[in-house]
């Protein structure tokens, strides 16, 4: 059971809501304890949550082409096919840009000479460990790297088990409805979308389900954070898309205090554990309502 | 032309709200233009009351598209693939536009020349009219790539006008993260004003984004939003803004007065005086000083 946290907006809560739910069901003794993915490369924040001692940790990156200048007859042939302008060819030589190359290897494939080899360029680490009985790993990107997807994508291969199963797996995304939430939401079984009940929140969320319900054709729930403040835009719109309100959290300004110690939601008021174990039930219920 | 831009890495820390201010603020004392770099959750336009004037369409890159009328089903280009973008079929195979990344490696591969490169339309983007200046800002269609090209678009477009109406000021209001959307929202800025929140989290993506200014060469100032709410991670912000020569402009309180200007959709120094606006007063004079008097950057 994969379930992706993600909002639209940032700031909303999803590492909030995803740090909680993990530690929610790791004291539920499910069959194998929860497993949490801070997807969010660019800012990772779960572990600021999770205190995980980190086991395992790989470079990541792009693959991109080398070039033997033995073999290079510099046709041109790899500059033509690239959509990317990641390679060039300037009179005998070749120039390669990596921050370009989406690593995709067509330039490999139409090198007519066989000249052209792939090495991995590293934009980032993928981690992981176990916090407590919660098994953790995420992605972190370089700084100054620009593509956040070839992370996450190769954070969900690492760690995510074949096949389906019952063990809950959460994934923590970046806000946002480009290309590395749709990454992180891809695969899901359902997206958990946290937002806040005013003005930009509800914009957000707008987009967040056009790509989660819309574009991936995926089940979605909403939780509203710091419900109470604002207007109820937020209500309406989930009213009138047949959107299910999944949990509210109030404003709260000890939740916020903890928030800001990296203190967990579950940590500083214990008594939500049971608004998040019914919460999980009820995307099991929802998740598997779609299925059939 | 000065050009500033609104980060912060972490999302949610209060850039358009700060950003919407400073427009205010600036606008009352020269002319400015703004453009929104928040191009997948673009929300400057929710306190601004913009009035289109033109709408342009935004092909940023192709996808694949097989014709299954020539497909053979040989599944070379499902091979070839990397992005996983290629779904097999019993009679022809076929592309999903979302997960293509355009490469056109499954097009030159293809033996049956069943595949060819579309355009694609992946978003729009706007110029309007607001009470402070022209906007520039864009809708990137759901879950498309190339956010950076049309942030750079966006960009390009409101500092064309700023030059040609002779704007002194560009404001340029972020996206949270650090990656390509914002690499092109801050490349050739004058100046970065990082919004930060007095967090674990906020502390931990402020340095990311600060590495990330700094390695493109970009000056940084920093404003901590909802500062009380913490204020011995605010001290500890304003410490490590010290010791790493980042100067700090500001200290701006939590205060709800800032969410009911958001549902009245207007900035918050227009909405009330208060704490949060005299703060935000203070940040823009300082802003004001380091770009237009100390002389940053250069001219463009």
């Amino acid at each position: 059971m994969i379930i992706t946290v993600a909002s639209g907006k940032g700031g909303t809560g999803k590492t909030t809501v995803a740090v909680g739910l993990a530690l929610s069901l790791a004291e539920s003794a499910k069959p194998a304890g929860p497993l949490c993915l801070d997807c969010d490369v660019e800012e990772p924040n779960a572990a600021l949550f999770l205190h995980p001692t980190i086991q395992e940790r790989r470079e990541v990156g792009q693959l991109v082409p080398e070039v033997d200048a033995e073999k290079c007859t510099a046709c041109g042939r790899c500059a033509e096919v690239c959509q990317y302008h990641a390679i060039a060819v300037v009179g005998e030589k070749v120039l390669v840009f990596p921050e370009l190359c989406h690593g995709c290897g067509s330039c490999t494939l139409n090198c007519p000479t066989e000249a052209i080899r792939e090495v991995l360029h590293v934009t980032g680490t993928v981690e992981r460990g176990r916090s407590g009985p919660v098994e953790f790993a995420q992605g972190t990107m370089n700084v100054g790297e620009p593509m956040a997807v070839p992370i996450i994508r190769q954070l969900k291969r690492w760690v995510l088990p074949p096949g389906d199963g019952d063990r809950p797996i959460i994934l923590d995304a970046s806000p946002g409805t480009a290309c590395p939430v749709v990454e992180s939401m891809r695969g899901a079984d359902f997206v958990l979308l946290v937002t806040e009940p005013t003005p930009f929140g509800l914009h957000d969320l707008r987009l967040a389900v056009e790509v989660a319900r819309d574009e991936l054709g995926l089940p979605v729930g909403v939780v509203v954070n710091r419900d109470g403040v604002g207007d109820r835009g937020v209500d309406a719109y989930c009213a009138a898309e047949g959107i299910p309100i999944l949990m509210r959290i109030p404003h709260d300004r000890r939740i916020a205090e903890a928030y800001s110690e990296g203190i967990s939601l579950l940590q500083a008021l214990p008594e939500y554990r049971q608004q998040f174990l019914d919460l999980y039930t009820a995307i099991e219920k929802l998740a598997a309502e779609t299925k059939e | 032309m000065k050009q500033l831009v609104i980060l912060s890495g972490k999302g949610g820390t209060g850039k358009t709200t700060v950003a919407a201010a400073l427009a205010h603020l600036a606008s009352r004392e020269f002319p400015i233009v703004l453009a929104d770099a928040d191009v997948d959750a673009a929300n400057l336009e929710l306190v601004l009351d913009p009035a289109k004037q033109e709408t342009q369409d935004f092909t940023g890159g192709k996808s694949a598209v097989i014709d299954p009328a020539e497909c053979t089903a040989c599944g070379v280009c499902y091979d070839v693939c990397r992005f996983e973008a290629v779904i097999p079929g019993d009679e022809a195979y076929r592309v999903d536009s979302l997960a293509c990344e355009g490469c056109a490696a499954c097009h030159y591969q293809c033996p049956a020349n069943a595949i060819r490169m579309e355009e694609q339309r992946d978003g729009q983007w706007f110029r309007s009219d607001t009470r402070f200046g022209p906007l520039f800002h864009a809708h990137l269609f759901a879950g498309q790539e190339n956010s950076g090209k049309l942030v750079t678009l966006v960009k390009q477009q409101a500092r064309l006008l700023g030059q040609d109406t002779g704007a002194a000021l560009l404001v340029v209001d972020g996206p949270p993260g650090i990656g390509c959307p914002v690499i092109s929202a801050s490349s050739g800025m004058d100046l970065a004003l990082h919004v930060v929140e007095p967090t674990v989290s906020g502390m931990h993506d402020l340095e990311r984004i600060l590495a990330t200014t700094d390695h493109f060469g970009v000056q940084s100032l920093v404003a901590i939003n909802k500062a009380d709410l913490n204020p011995a991670r605010s001290d500890g912000i304003a410490a490590f803004c010290a010791e790493r020569g980042v100067e700090l402009v500001g200290r701006i309180p939590y205060d709800t007065v800032v969410t009911e200007a958001m549902v009245q959709g207007r900035p918050v120094t227009e909405h009330t005086d208060g704490p949060v606006t005299e703060a935000l007063r203070d940040v823009w004079e300082q802003v004001k000083k380091r770009l237009l008097l100390d002389g940053v950057g250069g001219e463009r």
